[in-house]
């Protein structure tokens, strides 16, 4: 290294800052972290809800554990067990048409109606925050063409419009995935859109123009940071919206037959004529998870809504 | 891809290549009209004339101060030598080139040389980003330093603007507003320009900071050789700072003219008119105050002739229809009147 005295005085004294900068910031995080999970902690709904969503991540992930009957890999039509048995010890939540143990299936379940959830509203996410960047931020033709794109999708009731992608795609577990996702962006894209554009509007950003800086570099460093906890407390209702569109889905006969989900336990209580055999337990497993499962996501969108979202926040 | 857009500068003609030599940057005939927009199909209503015609020039390591009420269109005039905003017409030549037909990377490389810095400090300010980062920007984008070395630079920055070491890794909401126009001089001084605009920097500050920040910026103009252009309502503070002052009424250049002259004989009725508001200390000066009937024109309406006549108190029957030329009435003394005050200073 070269360099007078000085030169490698002040060399020496960034480094000795740099690696200062490196604990202050894993400090300022910290401290905001905490901040964030004391205001979520203070909302007793919000705290219901991430209580029930991480027991319901606990049971899926755990499933093969926790089931008290053989791995229901995939719907069968050879009986062992009784039929529509009632709740019992050995029964915790009765059988089914196939004397298959509810409680096993609603375990299972809970992975296909998480996994679909979470890949679904991901799918989501990037396309609408993709979309709505670019309307936002390079406006004229670029908007035109992508808010006309979003309101198309926005206008077509969207569950005859999954319906009639899936069909078009053909069933399978990915295809629903990729179908939820393709059809639920709109909404993200036009809230990006907004924030976007409050955004640009903003001093700073014509400041970063005025230094030379090229879209990219604004849009990475500047746009993006300030509109992620907006995209962070939608993601949360986005996943509820993926959950109950998978259900749906799968209770009309689209999703892959083999797959347990929720929503396959439903159609198949539907088609065995559990209503009418009085066999409560069959429909309501699945049923109250998937509300369960819904609200605990809307809690905590709330919860994070208000912490995120300075203007609803209570002094 | 820009099929519309000129690749190469237009080169300058001979004329402004001579001015050229001699001033750091000048403007000719800069015009900016902003459309209307209006009813279902959203269809130009009109315009509005922010500024029109504007002359100007500045020369190297001065300081050229713009005056004029909220609305003259100061902050577009600054825009528009940013070319933050695309002038109607007019030329803006900055150290030999005319930046309004510059394609896009030959304008990035001219904005190493102008930066601005704006009115509002923290809205300046990405709140979330560290000082370091904020202050290292210019050098990120233009790829010049990187890690440790950009440290040191931000560093040295900082120093240069009066700020402490330890401030690297804040945000911006935790300084007060001075600390932040001083984190944006430093941003603005980090690629080393050789021209600032500086747009209303003191008018959000409390008058001990402004005096500060103030000094500030004269010191560094006498280190390091800088151009200011510095815009303001504030008189006392273009007195304070400025080399020459112009003007500005209703989009327009009024007068320009080297500050003393300016202050001690003003040649055009507004700027007579706007000296005269200042509030001198002593109560018992004695002074020819004019006070000012009627209001600032509408810019989408603006009056035929001279745009100041219908508050003017020596208007003739010229200044309803013919618009003023400007022009020089003594040397380097700019003005656009056609009564121009003179000794006459009788309102």
């Amino acid at each position: 290294m070269t360099g007078t005295a000085d030169d490698q005085l002040t060399r020496t004294l960034a480094r000795f800052i740099l690696s200062d900068a490196r604990r202050e910031k894993a400090r300022l995080l910290a401290k905001k972290a905490r901040v964030i999970w004391r205001q979520f902690a203070a909302n007793r709904a919000g705290l219901l809800g991430l209580c029930t969503l991480v027991a319901f991540v606990v049971l899926a992930v755990f499933a093969p554990w926790l089931a008290t009957h053989d791995n229901p890999s995939s719907w069968s039509w050879t009986r062992v067990n009784p039929r529509y048995a009632q709740p019992s010890g050995e029964f915790l939540f009765g059988t089914d048409y196939d004397g298959k143990d509810v409680y096993s299936l609603t375990l299972y379940g809970a992975r296909a109606s998480l996994i679909v959830g979470f890949l679904a509203s991901l799918i989501s996410i990037v396309l609408g925050t993709i979309v709505g960047l670019l309307s936002g931020y390079f406006g004229k033709v670029s908007d035109e063409v992508l808010m006309r794109l979003t309101d198309f999708f926005l206008v077509i009731p969207w569950l005859p419009l999954m319906i009639v992608f899936v069909m078009l795609m053909g069933r399978s577990f990915e295809n629903v995935i990729i179908v939820i996702g393709i059809t639920s962006w709109p909404s993200t894209s036009r809230i990006v859109r907004a924030q976007v554009l409050s955004l640009k509007s903003m001093v700073f950003i014509e400041r970063a123009k005025a230094v030379g800086a090229g879209g990219g570099h604004i849009i990475a460093k500047h746009i993006l940071p300030n509109v992620f906890p907006l995209i962070f407390a939608n993601t949360i209702l986005l996943v509820a919206n993926a959950i109950f569109s998978e259900s749906f889905l799968a209770f009309l006969g689209l999703q892959d037959p083999t797959i347990i989900s929720w929503g396959t336990m439903l159609e198949r209580a539907y088609n065995t004529a559990a209503f009418t055999s009085f066999a409560w337990w069959v429909i309501a497993a699945p049923g109250i998870s998937i509300v369960a499962l819904i609200m605990a996501f809307y809690l905590i969108g709330d919860a994070l809504d208000e912490i995120l979202n300075p203007r609803l926040r209570r002094r | 891809m820009s099929l519309w857009r000129r690749k190469e500068p237009r080169p300058l003609t001979p004329e402004e290549q001579k001015k050229a030599e001699l001033h750091l940057l000048f403007g000719e005939d800069i015009t900016k009209n902003f459309p209307i927009r209006g009813g279902i199909f959203s269809t130009i209503k009109g315009e509005i004339n922010a500024v029109d015609k504007v002359d100007f020039f500045v020369n190297k390591g001065d300081t050229l101060g713009i005056v004029g009420e909220s609305g003259c269109g100061k902050t577009t005039l600054a825009r528009l030598i940013m070319r933050l905003v695309e002038p109607t017409s007019g030329t803006v030549v900055f150290m030999g080139g005319d930046m309004t037909s510059y394609p896009k990377p030959l304008l990035r490389e001219a904005r190493k040389d102008m930066q601005m810095v704006f009115q509002d400090p923290l809205s300046a300010l990405d709140p979330r980003m560290t000082i370091k980062n904020i202050v290292g920007e210019p050098l990120f984008v233009y790829k010049l330093a990187r890690g440790e070395e950009l440290t040191r630079r931000v560093l040295e920055l900082l120093e240069i603007v009066g700020l402490k070491k330890e401030y690297l890794n804040r945000f911006p909401h935790e300084f007060s507003g001075g600390q932040r126009q001083r984190i944006n001089v430093a941003r603005a001084l980090a690629l080393k320009p050789s021209m600032l605009v500086l747009d209303e920097p003191t008018s959000a500050l409390d008058v001990s900071v402004q005096a500060q920040v103030l000094n500030l910026l004269m010191e560094l103009q006498r280190s390091l050789g800088l151009t200011y252009i510095f815009i303001t309502h504030d008189l006392s503070v273009i007195f304070h700072i400025s080399d020459r002052v112009a003007v500005m009424y209703a989009g327009k250049l009024v007068e320009l003219a080297s500050t003393e002259a300016l202050f001690s004989g003003p040649e055009h009725p507004y700027t007579f008119a706007l000296l005269s508001a200042v509030p001198v200390a002593d109560p018992n000066a004695k002074r020819d105050r004019v006070e000012l009937t009627g209001e600032v024109p509408n810019p989408a309406r603006p009056p035929l002739g001279c745009r100041f006549h219908p508050r003017c108190w020596k208007r003739g029957k010229i200044c309803f229809t013919e618009e003023p030329e400007f022009r020089e009435i003594h040397p380097n003394h700019f003005v656009a009147c056609h009564f121009p005050l003179g000794q006459d200073r009788k309102p």
